[in-house]
């Protein structure tokens, strides 16, 4: 019981160097990423699928092209509102978004994902060689 | 005690109606959603057909490497096929051969001199019973159902190189570099592959996927004819019905689909 003061110090200390990091960073949310759109994006205003879709789903919905593209040689989309699309990273998503680093990098290095998709597609078919 | 008792009641009959009612609010939900149409997938509109796809090679047409030359360039360059000086890195897609080593079963004694000094041009026969299909334990490459092309899915194989062993042609070849630094011109259209792949030949489906004819059929002046091998009136059934033709190593049951007119 003589060691009352010295445990209760050393807690203190303890539980502040863990919480340390929660209240350094309070009130200071980390910003999301800052997508920049390139104008020809801008001008077609919406994607294959709706923004939200494309927001959440685009993995699901490439996973989807690479199958019917290369198993079963059907290579053209068709979305809910009957346009019709090349089912292609490298020449369709790529022709608008055009701006891979600003564009699909911020928001993977924002999750910490790291598709492979660039080793072998590649990165921007309309860039000067 | 009494009146908790009657609420948990209460809350457990609340409970009760809400699972009761639930497919009642799924059906209306799911009514509401169906008014926007499903996307959907389809084949392009232009796309060449065929039961099997067949290749036939015209090698009287053939004098020297020099004629075959322009056929492997459009075809390396349009899929991004490395050089690498080490051969033992080596990935070719199509490519010259001796007839001795194209045919290793067949050359009787005393060749005739033409036979003997011409390249013969190889690649994938794209056969109509696969060794390599059987091979792959992913089913990265599998013979497309739809035309007869034995086809890769680069995004599945792992890079066994079981299918190099069981191919018997050498018509496969493995990327035991990155092969992105010794590619000479990169065509932005067409993918790369990656270290630790296997890739070969694949009868130019994007193109025939848009109605156009293999590249190298395109850039082979009359050498190579493309067609289908089921269809009695295409180009390369007309040309093996005038003509002798040989396989490569037909004895082995694999049923190649490219033939040489000799």
């Amino acid at each position: 019981m003589n060691d009352r003061k010295y445990i209760l110090t050393g807690l203190v200390i303890f539980f502040a160097i863990v919480t340390f990091p929660f209240w350094y960073n309070l009130g200071k949310a980390a910003p999301g990423p800052d997508i920049k759109l390139t104008e020809k994006a801008k001008a077609a205003k919406t994607c294959v699928m709706p923004t939200s879709y494309m927001r959440a789903e685009h993995m699901q919905l490439l996973d989807l092209w690479r199958h019917n593209v290369v198993r079963n040689a059907e290579r053209v989309f068709v979305n809910t509102e009957g346009k019709e699309f090349n089912m292609s990273l490298s020449n369709t998503c790529l022709d608008c978004h055009s701006n891979k680093a600003d564009f699909c990098d911020k928001c993977h290095n924002y999750s910490s994902v790291r598709p492979y998709c660039w080793d072998c597609h590649i990165e921007n078919p309309k860039e000067a060689k | 005690m009494e009146n908790s008792r009657r609420r948990f009641l209460e809350m457990l009959g609340i409970a009760a109606v809400a699972a009761g009612t639930q497919p009642v609010w799924n059906a209306f939900a799911a009514e509401h959603g169906s008014a926007t149409p499903e996307p959907s997938v389809k084949k392009g509109p232009n796309e060449l057909k065929a039961k099997q796809w067949a290749m036939v090679i015209d090698t009287r047409k053939i004098e020297k490497a020099s004629d075959l030359e322009p056929i492997i360039e459009a075809c390396h360059k349009l899929h991004n096929v490395p050089h690498f000086e080490n051969k033992h890195h080596e990935i070719k897609w199509i490519w010259e051969e001796e007839y001795i080593h194209a045919f290793p079963t067949d050359p009787n004694r005393f060749l005739d001199e033409r036979i003997h000094h011409i390249p013969f041009l190889v690649l994938c026969n794209h056969c109509e019973n696969p060794p390599c299909v059987r091979a792959c334990p992913t089913k990265a490459t599998f013979k497309r159902e739809s035309d007869g092309i034995v086809m890769m899915d680069f995004h599945r194989c792992i890079g066994c190189r079981f299918c190099m062993a069981a191919c018997p042609y050498g018509a496969r070849s493995f990327n035991f570099r990155d092969p992105r630094p010794f590619i000479k011109e990169t065509n932005k259209e067409f993918p790369t592959r990656m270290k630790g792949v296997v890739e070969k030949c694949q009868f130019c489906t994007e193109r025939l996927a848009v109605g156009l004819q293999p590249a190298c059929v395109e850039a082979s002046n009359g050498i190579l004819t493309f067609g289908d091998l089921y269809d009695e009136e295409s180009d390369v059934r007309k040309l093996l019905k005038e003509n002798f033709s040989i396989r490569r190593k037909q004895s082995l049951g694999t049923e190649p689909s490219v033939y040489y007119i000799v």
